[in-house]
């Protein structure tokens, strides 16, 4: 079972690294949305200070969703999916393998890329440790709770509004344990508290997730 | 103990018939509770110290509210049902309970933003009980477009019961997350383990008032099971039965 994980991580990743353009799609979204904000309300130093915690971590966000319309689509359209399904492997460790992929290439450069935008909107340097713990235990939260909406939602023709319609509600507990860490950070509390808290999620969104994956697979290949 | 009424259930043509049965007096019930909790608390009970009049609109906020709630539970408990034993009739109470949820959610913003204009001077803050419920509301929101936007009817059943079972364990993690970003509300009027802070005359209509609201939430999902039983066995011959014997015509 552990020879099958990893044989899809390798294929994902021979996948992805065949278009480059998907990787980099979001990074470039993640950094747009941030310039928006700027823009949006003036330029002030403290004022984009006391925002950029919930700045980085919307834009974070949106970034993640974003690229999760197309998390399932293409295995669904090659007949991939059903594959998995009638196969003699748990499907929840072959979901878990795609979507730690997903994770690897879409959520992984976003955290690398957020200290150089979370700088430019003004959050010390001292703080981008912080930034980054939280972000490391957030993004793969996003991914798997968003991989259950897109498994529900693979086989619908529009699915992409649909799904973030599903899933955002969902997402509202790591943004505000996300930024209620580097809120608690930026006026120097302590934080481990709210790392704790969001590891203790990552770990049961690890353990419950692919069970709900697993199922939407399959009513949506079923159908 | 003697599960054959459980199993029964997974016949419509039971069902249709036992609910048939329940309905008149269900109507009944909701009718009296409803009436009596709404003079006494609108008329009877006196005004508060405080708040003087505006506080009686807890007597359609309170019930409205736990009922938004309880609605999603059953939901989430009608999927796993539906999930596990294959019910049909379980699929069909999920999705009919959704907009009912949804509405009682609306109802529950709506009169609490009317309270708290005079109470607090603002119809809507970002405190964590308000925000939670429009949480909740998009949940609602989200069984609902997910189950129109499938048109399979058994694999839509089956994904909004994944939805609504995803939900309600997201639900206690929503609350208490939004519990600890901020909170002005005032803690719950009702508790089942503790003696209400409000004297008798208050606390009896508003106990009448949930109790009725509760009633009507069973009629009104049963009436809308009903019609979507008869929608979907309509190729049957005793839903044929029934609809000749309802409208007085051969079809």
């Amino acid at each position: 079972m552990n020879r099958v994980f990893f044989l899809l991580l390798v294929r994902e990743a021979r996948l992805m690294f065949r278009r480059p353009g998907e990787l980099v799609n979001p990074l470039v979204f993640f950094a747009i949305v941030i310039c928006l904000f700027p823009l949006a309300v003036g330029p002030e130093t403290q004022l984009l200070r006391t925002l950029s915690p919930g700045l980085v971590w919307v834009a974070a966000l949106l970034a993640v969703l974003l690229s999760l319309d197309g998390l399932f689509r293409s295995d669904f359209e090659d007949g991939s999916l059903e594959q998995w399904v009638v196969s003699p492997h748990p499907l929840g460790v072959l979901v878990l393998a795609k979507v730690l992929a997903h994770w690897l290439f879409s959520g992984l450069p976003l955290v690398l890329l957020s200290p150089v935008l979370a700088l430019m909107l003004g959050l010390p340097a001292d703080r981008i440790p912080v930034l980054l713990a939280s972000l490391l235990l957030g993004t793969p939260i996003l991914s798997l709770l968003g991989a259950v909406g897109a498994a529900l939602t693979v086989g619908l023709k529009r699915g992409g509004i649909l799904l973030t319609l599903l899933i955002l509600p969902l997402y509202i507990p790591v943004l505000i344990l996300g930024s209620g860490v580097l809120q608690a950070a930026l006026q120097g509390l302590p934080t481990a508290g709210y790392l704790l808290w969001m590891g203790s999620m990552l770990t049961l969104a690890i353990t419950l997730t692919p069970l709900a994956i697993a199922a939407g697979i399959k009513i949506s290949v079923g159908e | 103990m003697n599960w054959t009424w459980f199993h029964r259930l997974g016949s419509p043509k039971w069902f249709y018939g036992i609910s048939g049965r329940w309905l008149p007096l269900l109507i009944a019930a909701t009718v009296l509770l409803v009436c009596a909790g709404l003079v006494w608390g609108l008329a009877i009970a006196p005004a508060d110290y405080q708040q003087g009049n505006s506080f009686r609109i807890m007597y359609i906020h309170v019930p409205a509210s736990f009922l938004a709630q309880s609605i999603y539970i059953s939901m989430a408990i009608c999927g796993v049902v539906g999930l596990v034993w294959k019910m049909k009739i379980a699929d069909v109470a999920l999705q009919q309970s959704a907009p009912i949820g949804a509405w009682m959610a609306f109802v529950s913003l709506l009169t609490g933003a009317i309270w708290g204009k005079p109470t607090w001077g603002a119809y809507w803050v970002w405190d964590a009980r308000l925000t939670a419920m429009l949480i909740l509301l998009f949940l609602y929101f989200g069984v609902i477009a997910l189950g129109q936007a499938i048109s399979n009817r058994d694999s839509a059943a089956r994904a909004c019961a994944v939805l609504a079972v995803v939900g309600v364990i997201n639900i206690p993690i929503i609350k208490y997350s939004v519990e600890w970003w901020n909170t002005l509300h005032q803690p719950a009027s009702f508790t089942l383990t503790e003696k209400p802070a409000m004297p008798a005359s208050m606390w009896v209509p508003l106990l009448l008032m949930v109790l009725g609201f509760y009633c009507f939430y069973t009629v009104v999902l049963l009436m809308r099971m009903r019609l979507e039983i008869l929608r979907r066995e309509s190729r049957t011959s005793w839903v044929r039965a029934e609809v000749t014997r309802l409208t007085g015509r051969k079809k």
